[in-house]
């Protein structure tokens, strides 16, 4: 009898350990989020300056440069990016949603989930030999084409993800009036879905706005203005990596600022496209 | 009746067949074309990848050919090019990632998934999934100045101290390396390993645990033996998705890896990756034979995450499958 409760207490002490330890993995795991966070706040928002955002970089141990060429080059790249990935995304996305067949669409769903995967660095020596080679100069061109092409993967999923939440009696209900299936895809089922496909878009420019690796050998870097698509250009997250080696204390606290207005801009996305999802589209419950 | 109405006009010329087409929808088949030409174009794309890697590397590859993959020379100097440093950096930073994050992430998600409420699971998933979001290089800017001095201070001298015996925790304690890069590399994957594991425990049956906890199983026996397990194809997904992820992070490791290309035992020494080198050294290289080795390497790195990332996909598939079949 007491080998019994014995072995009942075993097991049950070990339920409360394990348990626990999940739990300490758990908030082990949230609280290095917060720490990240917290960490970019502090040293960052003491870095920053209404320079940061408005100046050229200036020279080592000149103080008061900023980095607002390397913001508009990122601000044209993920335009350029979006104006490749976007289009691309979407239209797959309603392929695999409204036409699609299975066996086509599981192939191009597994491609699509590939690509994902693809390394960063190598979609970058991709843009190098088919953009930079044959142009003979790095250029915003490049940096964006890199960065398109990093977006498709997930506009094509989410699209394809919302679209698919919206109730087929709707598509019936459009059907049944007459109208021919690609009015109802573009008058109905489109519509129907539109917050969600604009957040996955969102989600998607927020992924490649901290890409750093694909912009090394395409967009290069720059300390200046760069005008034109076809010019080597500055970027955030290129400037956070240079600035971070570097053996300079100015550079170290530009980059910490840096850092931060990179994560802001990446985390605001993030959290008020998710907000955005969690009330749901108004169609589909 | 749909055959005739169909097959009727198609005799009469121009204007049959405007009515045939127009009938099976001529806007319909436009859309149709035009969304599979984007579809059909993802296929293109990554087979252009692959060709434009292949076709780019030939130098390296006719000049070493297999030998490649087990020369562990690193010259630009004398132009004498072997993968063997950098295999070896990514394999063992990915698995140090691994050592890190299988634990973590899996104790995460049985704890979201069997001890809090829903609501609170999905808050937790959120933030968590937020650390996915954070961009590699911010990672590599924290690894830079705080877990690099924290490592070479504290973490190397007292591994040293306590496990000093073994050869992979020798040597003088330098911060950045391989030790460096796994720790960095773990973080940035436990959030896939959450998020994928936590979606296929959350498709185990319910059945599943009640059956266990019926039988007099604590809610441990029944997370441990019963619900794991079920879910165990999905779980090694998630693993393959993680490793396929560290294996090419790129510029986390970059900055904390020391860039060494030389094969040490200790994790303590500096070190080289497939994904840092070709970061590093991309626009220095000053021939084209330097050039088409790197972009070898890039191509035995596409090779291995293409591998991984597909076992992945069909793993998690196959689970979630069983998971919605009720027996």
């Amino acid at each position: 009898m007491t080998s019994m409760t014995k072995h009942m207490t075993r097991r049950s002490v070990t339920n409360v350990v394990m348990l626990t330890l999940t739990g300490a993995c758990a908030f082990l795991t949230v609280a290095v989020m917060f720490y990240i966070l917290g960490y970019l706040a502090w040293h960052g928002g003491r870095a920053l300056s209404w320079n940061f955002f408005t100046k050229l970089p200036a020279a080592v141990n000149v103080a008061g440069g900023g980095m607002a060429n390397a913001i508009v080059g990122s601000a044209k790249l993920l335009l350029l990016a979006c104006c490749i990935g976007v289009p691309v995304g979407i239209l797959a996305g309603i392929y695999l949603s409204e036409f699609a067949g299975q066996t086509l669409g599981s192939v191009v769903r597994f491609m699509v989930d590939l690509l994902n995967g693809v390394p960063s660095i190598v979609i970058g020596i991709f843009a190098y030999t088919v953009i930079v080679l044959p142009m003979h100069t790095f250029s915003t061109l490049a940096g964006g084409f890199a960065l398109g092409i990093m977006m498709i993967p997930i506009s094509v999923r989410s699209t394809e993800e919302y679209l698919r939440a919206v109730p087929s009696s709707l598509r019936e209900a459009s059907l049944a009036l007459g109208a021919a299936r690609w009015v109802t895809i573009v008058r109905i089922v489109i519509p129907a879905a539109f917050r969600g496909i604009l957040t996955g878009v969102m989600l998607a420019l927020a992924r490649v706005a901290g890409e750093t690796a694909p912009l090394l050998f395409t967009a290069f870097g720059n300390s200046y203005w760069s005008t034109g698509w076809t010019r080597a250009t500055a970027s955030l997250p290129v400037m956070i990596y240079t600035y971070a080696i570097s053996p300079y204390d100015d550079w170290h606290r530009q980059a910490w600022a840096a850092g931060l207005v990179l994560l802001a801009l990446v985390l605001v996305v993030n959290i008020v496209t998710r907000m955005a999802l969690a009330r749901k589209m108004p169609l589909s419950r | 009746m749909n055959t005739t109405d169909l097959a009727a006009p198609s005799g009469n010329g121009f204007a049959g067949a405007w009515r045939r087409v127009s009938r099976v929808g001529l806007g319909d088949a436009v859309a149709h074309g035009i969304t599979l030409l984007a579809g059909t174009g993802i296929f293109v794309l990554v087979g252009v990848l692959f060709t434009e890697l292949w076709v780019n590397s030939r130098l390296a590859r006719d000049r070493f050919g297999w030998k490649f993959l087990v020369t562990s020379v690193w010259d630009p100097i004398s132009q004498h090019f072997g993968a063997l440093p950098f295999l070896y950096g990514t394999l063992v930073t990915s698995l140090l990632a691994l050592v890190i994050a299988i634990p973590l992430g899996l104790g995460t998600a049985v704890f979201l998934v069997e001890l809090v409420p829903v609501w609170m699971s999905d808050w937790l998933a959120f933030i968590i999934d937020l650390l996915a979001a954070v961009p590699s290089v911010v990672y590599g800017l924290l690894g830079i100045f705080i877990l690099v001095p924290i490592i070479r201070s504290t973490v190397e001298p007292f591994l040293q101290s306590t496990l000093g015996f073994l050869p992979i925790f020798q040597g003088p304690a330098y911060g950045v390396g391989f030790l460096a890069a796994g720790v960095i590399l773990g973080i940035m994957v436990v959030p896939f390993i959450v998020s994928v594991s936590r979606e296929v425990l959350l498709a185990v049956p319910q059945e599943q645990r009640e059956a266990a906890l019926s039988l007099g199983a604590t809610q441990w026996e029944a997370a441990s033996q019963v619900v794991v397990p079920y879910a165990r194809s999905g779980i090694l997904g998630s693993i393959f998705l993680a490793l396929a992820r560290a294996l090419g992070e790129t510029m986390a490791v970059t900055m904390v890896i020391g860039n060494d290309p030389r094969i040490h035992a200790s994790l303590f020494a500096p070190g080289y990756s497939i994904a840092a080198v070709i970061a590093n050294e991309f626009t220095e290289a000053t021939s084209t034979l330097y050039i088409h080795a790197l972009i070898e390497l890039g191509l035995i790195l596409f090779g291995l995450t293409f591998v991984l990332n597909a076992l992945a996909r069909l793993l998690i598939l196959a689970t979630v499958r069983r998971g919605m079949v009720r027996p």
